[in-house]
């Protein structure tokens, strides 16, 4: 299971700015190890992000988002103490799913 | 307003081969993205015309100012981690594409926005040379397209 996800999402204007850091190697599959082995590319494929049961933003990412993403986005209709939900799924599988709340 | 014109024309779409790419794509159905649908067919390609076909775009695609990049270097000393920041000023925007022309694989990243999400996004990137960086923007139906050249001093795939 990978590292939690550091979320922050803050309330400006009328808009929630989200921003997130996620723990994922994302290795490209065109690396090679010491003995010359192609290192199989592992990265995250999907992204959703939901508040209050209702998708906000969804992305699908290739293998050249950047090693532990970031991401950063805002949404209108978010109010404080609301939770935000953020989902990712790897090409192997793997998901976590962490929240926050809005400050 | 959009949903519901998304919906119908997923209902109406199943046999029309245009509509039923864009909808593959997952560009036409961002709330339905729990399905977990990933393009493989826009990731695995290699040239900017096979990328942009296989993300639903056409030869119709517009070069706009009113897409801007931000925090997005004119150098990037790292290409293992490059900001890229993409605003798009068009009404209507439903999605923002990241495609990076001299990887091996171009697009990076597709963003589903959607109404009350802002067209705006900032992620990170990693890139194998110097290279144009597109901002493939997909408002109303219809796809724009803004260039940015970053340069870059170390690649970010090994190399």
């Amino acid at each position: 299971m990978s590292d939690p996800m550091k979320i922050r999402a803050s309330l400006v204007g009328d808009s929630t700015e989200v921003k997130v850091l996620m723990s994922h190697e994302m290795e490209t599959g065109q690396r090679k190890d010491a003995q010359g082995q192609t290192i199989p590319a592992w990265f995250i494929q999907n992204v959703v992000v939901t508040h209050n049961g209702k998708t906000v933003l969804a992305a699908q990412w290739g293998t050249a988002v950047a090693k532990n993403p970031f991401l950063s986005f805002k949404f209108k209709g978010g109010a404080k103490g609301d939770k935000v939900t953020i989902s990712w799924t790897d090409n192997r599988g793997d998901k976590r799913t962490d929240e926050a709340v809005i400050a | 307003m959009i949903d519901r014109r998304r919906r119908t024309v997923l209902q109406s779409g199943g046999s029309a081969t245009l509509l039923g790419l864009l909808a593959a794509t997952g560009w036409l159905k961002p709330g339905e993205a729990r399905a977990e649908a990933w393009n493989k067919g826009a990731f695995d390609s290699h040239s900017m015309p096979d990328a942009m076909k296989a993300l639903g775009g056409t030869d119709s695609v517009v070069p706009s100012k009113d897409i801007v990049f931000f925090q997005t270097p004119e150098i990037a000393e790292n290409g293992a981690v490059v900001p890229i920041g993409i605003t798009s000023n068009i009404p209507k925007t439903e999605s923002i594409a990241i495609l990076i022309e001299k990887n091996p694989n171009l697009l990076a990243a597709v963003f589903d926005l959607p109404g009350g999400t802002e067209p705006t996004v900032s992620t990170r990137v990693k890139m194998a040379q110097t290279s144009n960086i597109y901002a493939l923007v997909k408002a109303d139906g219809k796809y724009y397209v803004a260039t940015k050249e970053v340069k870059v001093t170390l690649g970010g795939c090994g190399g």
